[in-house]
């Protein structure tokens, strides 16, 4: 072994430790909770509680609404822009960076101002306004993801030739868009969409100042309240985390067409 | 084709028209939830609650309790996106140059990508776990060792507690950003800088750290920007005992503190200003280094 490679294996051994003990930490006291045995007693009381299972479903039902919303934003805009306006593409970059610039807490701010009770738009006054804000807020923090993620799929096919191959066998814009440009940046789509759920199960900040009670705040507030469940909140968020970046990484390695032609 | 050559322009106005129906959406979203929201910020805070145009909300931010607490919030993040381009560089250097076997070099690029979207609450629960009164790791030193974390002042309530539990996910960041930098470091390089006498330390000092420093100078305004605008971590580990910038702004839109609406649009401002600073100079350094990793 050179002294090079010994020092490679001390670092990776080091980071290892830094990486690996928050993790075996957490997975440890979430088993704690029955004095001197190991048990899951800390999962099936979590799993057991309604606003748990209340929280939790409502924050699944939101991330999938806002990965369909990203793609139908998403999706059509940036396949115009690749087919008829290329010179929109620095404009619409630029949009989709602004939400990794901008904190979130400002942009939800902004919301708070703009749609309150007394504004022309008062969306923060109902049930129904709220959800869709924060349907909204979410969408606003997976364009980058998303817009990048779909921009790549869309270059790698020839949107060109497919769009005219559909026009002439007689297919409408939305035919061709949920038809053919889908199905062929479906991979690209999907990794977006993992990212998304990954950000939006968990996300506090947005759902705290809109006062939604969706997983993010009921997970602070078992953090305060709480000692073992916590950690096993955390590990259950681990896993979904883990999840989708393993989801990601299988659907783009098993993905010929989105890495061959470049 | 003369055929196609000569209906193109009959179908192309039609065409054009709609496109801009494909593309409209997007505008409209963008600007009700993302660009009005934050001119709405931008404008409050050069206006007072009578509407007039002032700069006496920006100068509130220079009250000691505001001005400390973006003075925490730049230490943090400064000292979390130095240390994480420190930590991260080395172990990419140790995964891309140091002769490690392939599979563990993906597996640590996978796992950064985990680590990197693990922030928010489960993180800081997984510190409090580890580092905490009765954490997996206090504990450990105790039983082991008789070291008493506690007794001698650590807290993971603090500021060091905040850095070592950002560092989490700063340093995987680090690593996805600079192993495809590093990568790009072509052996002939290496080769020519040898064939001319040049020592390692030579090689690295005039020709790999010259290529690298736009990536690595960008890549730490990345992470300054991150650590900046990283919320939910804070509150979950600290609550709100640790007045950084973000915790302030917070507690200011709930109405918890001082409910003054325009310092609030203030505070918002120059959170803006800095985060946006930071990316600016991150996009600006990206496209230079860019130059060399074709």
């Amino acid at each position: 072994m050179t002294g090079k490679q010994l020092w490679s294996w001390l670092a990776v051994a080091f980071a290892g430790l830094y990486f690996l003990l928050p993790l075996v930490g957490m997975f440890d006291f979430s088993m704690r909770m029955q004095r001197g045995v190991y048990s899951f007693e800390a999962y099936r009381i979590v799993l057991a509680d309604p606003q748990f299972q209340q929280t939790f479903g409502y924050s699944i039902a939101l991330a999938l609404l806002t990965i369909v919303l990203g793609i139908l934003l998403v999706v059509p805009t940036a396949y115009f822009v690749r087919l008829r306006f290329p010179s929109l593409r620095p404009a619409i970059e630029f949009i989709t960076l602004l939400p990794l610039v901008i904190p979130p807490i400002v942009i939800v701010f902004g919301y708070i101002r703009i749609y309150n009770t007394s504004s022309v738009l008062p969306l923060t006054g109902s049930w129904w306004g709220t959800n869709i804000l924060l349907l909204c807020g979410y969408a606003v923090l997976s364009l980058p993801y998303m817009y990048r993620s779909v921009d790549t799929g869309l270059r790698t096919i020839d949107i060109a030739s497919l769009t005219e191959a559909a026009q002439s066998l007689g297919a409408g814009w939305v035919r061709i868009l949920a038809v053919v440009i889908l199905p062929n940046v479906f991979v690209s789509v999907l990794s977006g969409a993992f990212l998304t759920f990954a950000i939006v199960i968990g996300e506090y900040v947005f759902a705290a100042l809109l006062n939604v009670n969706s997983f993010g705040p009921y997970m602070v507030w078992m953090g305060g309240n709480r000692a073992y469940e916590p950690s096993a909140l955390a590990v259950v968020a681990f896993v979904i985390t883990w999840a989708c970046m393993g989801l990601i990484q299988l659907f783009t390695r098993f993905s010929k067409f989105s890495t061959a032609r470049r | 084709m003369t055929t196609i050559a000569l209906s193109l322009p009959s179908v192309r106005r039609p065409r054009q028209v709609l496109s801009w129906f494909g593309v409209a959406p997007f505008f409209l979203f963008a600007l009700l939830f993302l660009i009005l929201p934050t001119l709405n910020i931008v404008v409050g805070a050069f206006r007072n609650p009578e509407g007039q145009v002032t700069l006496e909300n920006l100068g509130k931010l220079l009250s000691p309790s505001i001005r400390s607490a973006f003075w925490i919030s730049i230490e943090l993040s400064l000292l979390t996106a130095v240390l994480g381009c420190l930590f991260g560089f080395l172990i990419a250097a140790a995964i891309t140059l140091g002769g490690l076997p392939r599979p563990l070099r993906n597996a640590i690029l996978t796992f950064s990508g985990v680590a990197s979207n693990f922030a928010g609450v489960p993180l800081a629960f997984a510190f409090i776990a580890t580092l905490g009164r009765l954490g997996f790791v206090t504990m450990l030193l105790r039983q082991w060792f008789g070291i008493n974390l506690y007794g001698s002042g650590f807290n993971i309530v603090s500021f060091l507690g905040l850095a070592l539990t950002y560092l989490y996910f700063q340093i995987p960041l680090m690593v996805l950003i600079i192993t495809p930098a590093l990568e790009g470091l072509r052996r002939e390089w290496r080769e020519a800088a040898e064939s001319l006498g040049a020592s390692g330390a030579q090689y690295w000092r005039m020709v790999a750290l010259p290529v690298l420093w736009p990536s690595l100078l960008g890549t730490l305004a990345l992470l300054f920007a991150n650590a900046f605008g990283a919320v939910a971590t804070a509150i979950a580990l600290t609550g709100s005992s640790l007045s950084i910038a973000p915790i302030v702004l917070f507690a200011q839109i709930r109405g918890d503190v001082l409910n003054d609406p325009h310092l609030g649009y203030a505070i918002a401002f120059a959170m803006i200003v800095l985060t946006a600073i930071a990316n600016g100079i991150y996009i600006l350094l990206r496209m230079r280094a860019e130059r060399w990793l074709k």
